[in-house]
């Protein structure tokens, strides 16, 4: 059946079988891949997408629950090609990956905190990845991640720097 | 510092690492993400029982699918392919990617259906109906080591695939000398590293170049080859590309059954077919789980608790085919005394076939289980005499000035310095403080704990273990490769001859050959070339790309450079050893010059400008041996790994006796990798490494029931830790530098996952000592802990609160 929906600011019509996944659809329909399959039973949050800025795991809803709403996607962060947005910059720079598997899910996690939150505390920000499992990073690096992004937001138009200092022996 | 980090511009250095930026933004290229034109779809039948002769498969429903190209049996694929291949001698446990004949645990796959889409394979898969006739299993590794068991492969006769004792040193004149022994049996969980992408692989044939094209989510030595060999190939036929990106692996994606499975599908459908796991299929049948092992360890010491022999029986549960699994035995024999100077060992390896699903490569291959047995011997050693357990560790350790150091069964530790760690550690801690935090915890009715884990990481192996446990194996080397060119323009390109999944390796290689050729590292690009287009690598295990990754793009940049050194020297008259390479540019001692662009130009257009005999163009390779790797076993002794970096845990651990729930309270750890290249990698790899124990201590199990159905299929009952259960973890860094490897750099890959169930289980055994309680067997969840604080002591408990 043929839904519309409106993904990273575009509306596009696609052509599904009603118990298509929005998960599917998004990659396999619309050809954004950065969105991933980890559980496909709700768990792992790798799948994770913003619906009007919430995050939502895309495994567990259908394509066409998904008509009406704005869905945010990875590829719809970063302002323009080559450039990165804050909070990829910040997980860039804090090293809060691995294997990337996670990073989509948890960046858009991280997205919606600090829309909400501009100064969240560690306890927030645990709370708000939560759902979002990284077998690589222990978190410690997310945490951090997701700090400097808030940090930097906070001071917005402060260039980023990498004379931020973070000390690597010992925190 | 140490002298070679002092003098360096790029390693050791807080550089961004450069894989993330395509993370980020969603331009990971996974396996999933390939899609190729007319690609068609796997779904598999999965066995219903551990153990079942299969009488009849009736595929007919399936076929009448519109969409449905083929389902294939195992009886139809036997005919096609070699069977997979076994690190032991052990012929008649033949495996093939689909049961043949008999089913040997629950889930097993049991026939292939390819389909258009793989919704449409799911529902025929379905649709596939296959009649059994039940078999007699076993599932405990006890039962199956005993000979009247059932055979899991009746053709092998046993389920034993190995049975060998070691014996390094006077091992019984110790223990009669020794003033006390002490006995215990602790035992080490089903459980794996199962990372959030599952296996996953696509396979294209090309009959009229005859290459058969592949793609996957691997992380595996030889792969190529295997394929090869089971597809009865030419090795030159298998096309892997290994600019895939891997979601995750930490030893298991090894997913050779799936691969050889969809290279035949794709050469007999003349169709690109490709196979995904879901979650159910990768945690069931992916043949991914990890060591199950039962350790029986008796101790001899002194009074004074120096520890001088050990006895240790491992009998370890591999499930229902051998692949490399029982190697996993093997490696753990190169620090077999940890950081001791344990003088003797006798140490039993024993590897059983079961019912259960097949065992794979997990992250620390068998070392992290067994560092929880020996660091368990030296708590109960303490215990027994009532000493401090870091003390006792302490009179244990080999100290710094012992370095070399050779321990009894064969391997030299390259250098290391435990007090020195500990020290810091403790005082980084505040060790009274923590201690008297643990008190007042006790204090306020809370079961509270100290753990302790002292343990090394063995890095850049040759797999030596291979040729150690199976004598017709002659392994002695475990080579990896890098390739420079410097273009006609001057710009640089380097090489990484393997997949990665999250160590940084694009990072590693530009860092080091930045170093050497001193540019930037940000200007050099990094390029996977597929395997047909490859020097020899043996992927990312055992934690060695540091060392033999970054050894080899060293040495081929040092090539390059004296290569550079020798032109501009001709170029200049001047003999080679008064020029002076500096950042690029080459200086003589009279003050001229001749820079970077000028020597590439000539090297590339100007042959008659060049040394005599020099060969035109400006590129290097270099194929990089193990530093230590040259001889093979004798005497059942052998250098094992090269390197060994060293990790020290001190964790507070809080336990509410009525929910039965450890908190950590702090997590201190200090590690010793040597020169570290890039601070952030590392500092994942320790901190992954650490969530990683902490689920195989406490959360992480595939628990089966007793009629062999494996009950922990997925996320919602086999736990992985979440941001609430992984804490805040301080790292305290310290460097001895490896006097093997060009810039004193160790392993860090598996580094904190190996001592962190050990320090776990210390902790949680600090805790419950009062109330006379041992737990000796992980995971230790919750209910298992709320239970025993139950039986153990319901008016103590009570009275406190
Ligand atoms: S894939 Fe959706 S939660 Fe795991
Ligand atoms: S970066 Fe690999 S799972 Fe998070």
């Amino acid at each position: 059946m043929s839904v519309e929906l409106k993904v990273n600011g575009r509306a596009v019509t696609v052509d599904v079988e009603p118990r298509t996944t929005l998960l599917d659809c998004v990659r396999d329909e619309l050809g954004l891949k950065g969105t991933h399959a980890g559980c496909e039973h709700g768990v792992c949050g790798a799948c994770t997408v913003l619906l009007d800025g919430q995050p939502t795991r895309s495994c567990l809803m259908f394509a066409v629950q998904a008509d009406g709403y704005e869905i945010t996607t990875i590829e719809g962060v970063a302002p323009q090609a080559g450039e990165l947005d804050v909070i990829q910059d910040a997980f860039c720079e804090a090293h809060g990956l691995q294997c990337g598997f996670c990073t989509s899910g948890m960046i858009l996690a991280a997205r919606s905190l600090l829309e909400r939150e501009a100064s969240p505390t560690v306890e927030d920000i645990r709370e708000a990845i939560s759902g979002n499992i990284c077998r690589c990073t222990g978190y410690g690096q997310i945490i951090e991640a997701i700090q400097l992004a808030a940090e930097r937001m906070r001071g917005q138009n402060a260039p980023a720097s990498p004379s931020l200092s973070r000390t690597e022996a010992v925190r | 510092m140490n002298a070679v980090e002092s003098k360096t511009k790029f390693v050791s250095t807080d550089r961004r690492v450069r894989e993330d930026r395509r993370f980020v933004v969603g331009r990971g290229r996974y396996v999933a993400d390939i899609d190729l034109p007319g690609m068609l779809h796997v779904a598999l039948v999965a066995a219903q029982h551990p153990a079942a002769r299969i009488v009849s498969i009736d595929a007919s429903r399936a076929l009448a699918l519109p969409g449905v190209h083929k389902v294939l049996t195992g009886a139809e694929l036997v005919e096609a392919v070699n069977p997979l291949m076994n690190g032991l001698e052990t012929p008649q446990v033949r495996r093939f990617p689909l049961a043949v004949g008999q089913v040997r645990y629950a889930g097993e796959w049991v026939a292939a259906v390819v389909a258009d889409t793989r919704a449409l394979a799911e529902d025929a898969a379905e649709r596939v109906k296959v009649e059994y006739e039940k078999l007699g299993f076993v599932i405990d590794a006890e039962e199956a080591y005993t000979p009247q068991s059932t055979p899991v492969h009746p053709e092998h006769g046993s389920n034993v695939l190995l049975d060998k004792t070691f014996v390094w040193g006077e091992v019984e004149r110790h223990f009669a000398e020794a003033d006390q022994q002490l006995s215990f049996r602790v035992v080490w969980g089903r459980n794996s590293t199962v990372p959030i992408e599952t296996f996953g692989v696509v396979a294209s044939w090309d009959p009229w170049q005859e290459v058969l094209d592949v793609w996957a989510s691997i992380q595996m030595p030889k792969y190529s080859d295997q394929i090869a060999r089971s597809l009865r190939l030419p090795g030159n036929s298998i096309r892997v590309h290994q600019d895939v990106d891997v979601g995750g692996s930490y030893g298991v994606k090894r997913g050779i059954k799936h691969s050889v499975l969809v290279g035949h599908l794709a050469r007999a459908l003349g169709r690109p077919v490709r196979l995904i796991e879901d979650r159910l299929e990768n945690m069931r049948a992916g043949d991914a789980h990890g060591p199950e092992r039962i350790f029986d360890v008796d101790v001899a010491f002194n009074a004074d608790g120096i520890v001088r022999s050990m006895k240790m029986r491992a009998l370890d549960n591999v499930g229902a085919y051998a692949g490399r699994a029982p190697f996993q035995l093997g490696k753990p024999i190169g620090a077999i005394v940890g950081p001791y100077k344990i003088e003797s060992v006798q140490y039993q390896a024993i590897s059983v076939t079961t019912n259960k699903t097949v065992q794979e490569a997990v992250r620390g291959f068998g070392q992290a289980p067994t560092n929880y047995a020996i660091e368990t011997a030296i708590d109960r050693v303490a215990e027994t005499l009532g000493l401090d357990r870091i003390e006792i560790r302490r009179r244990n350790f080999i100290r710094h000035d012992e370095f070399p150091y050779l321990i009894p069964s064969g391997s030299t530790y390259d250098s290391g310095d435990y007090h020195t760690v500990v020290d810091k550690v403790l005082a980084h801690a505040g060790y009274d403080d923590l201690v008297a935090e643990r008190d007042r915890l006790r204090a306020e009715g809370m079961l509270a704990g100290i753990g302790i884990a002292a343990c090394l990481e063995p890095s850049g192996g040759n797999s030596s273990f291979e040729p150690l446990l199976n004598d017709k194996n002659t392994t002695s080397t475990w080579m990896d490769s890098c390739r420079i060119m410097v273009d006609a323009l001057g710009t640089v390109t380097a090489t990484v001859h393997t997949t990665s999944s999250g160590q940084g390796h694009e990072t590693l290689v530009a860092t080091v050959v930045g170093e050497v050729l001193q540019i930037d590292p940000d200007l050099i690009r990094i390029v996977r070339p597929d395997t047909l287009s490859s020097l020899p690598s043996n992927s990312p295990v055992g934690s060695r790309m540091a060392i033999m990754l970054g050894g080899a793009a060293f040495k081929a940049a040092e090539k390059v450079k004296a290569k550079m050194v020798a032109i501009a020297a001709h170029a200049m008259g001047v003999p080679i050893e008064t020029a002076n390479y500096v950042d690029g540019t080459v200086r003589t001692a009279d003050g001229r010059e001749m820079a970077w662009e000028a020597i590439v130009n000539m090297a590339h257009r100007q042959f008659h400008a060049l040394p005599e005999g020099m060969d035109p163009g400006l590129a290097s390779d270099h194929i990089m041996q193990v530093p230590t790797g040259v001889q093979l076993p004798k005497d059942d002794k052998v250098q094992m790994y090269p390197c060994h970096s060293f990790e020290f845990h001190l964790i507070l651990v809080a336990i509410d006796p009525l929910l039965g729930k450890p908190e950590i309270r702090r997590y201190v750890i200090g590690h010793d990798c040597g020169t570290v290249i890039n601070p952030h990698i590392v500092r994942g790899m320790t901190l992954g490494g650490i969530a990683h124990g902490l689920g195989a201590a406490l959360l992480e199990e595939f628990a089966y029931d007793a009629e062999g159905q494996l009950l922990t299929q997925s996320f919602m009952d086999y736990l992985l830790p979440s941001s609430h259960e992984v804490p805040d973890v301080e790292i305290v860094h310290h460097c001895t530098p490896s006097p093997l490897t060009v810039l004193g750099q160790k392993g860090s890959g598996e580094s904190g996952y190996l001592g962190s169930p050990a320090a776990i289980s210390g902790a949680i055994n600090d805790a419950v000592r009062p109330l006379g309680i041992h737990f000796t067997r992980l995971p230790m969840r919750i209910s298992a802990i709320s239970d025993a604080i139950a039986e153990a002591g319901p008016t103590m408990t009570q009275e406190e609160i």
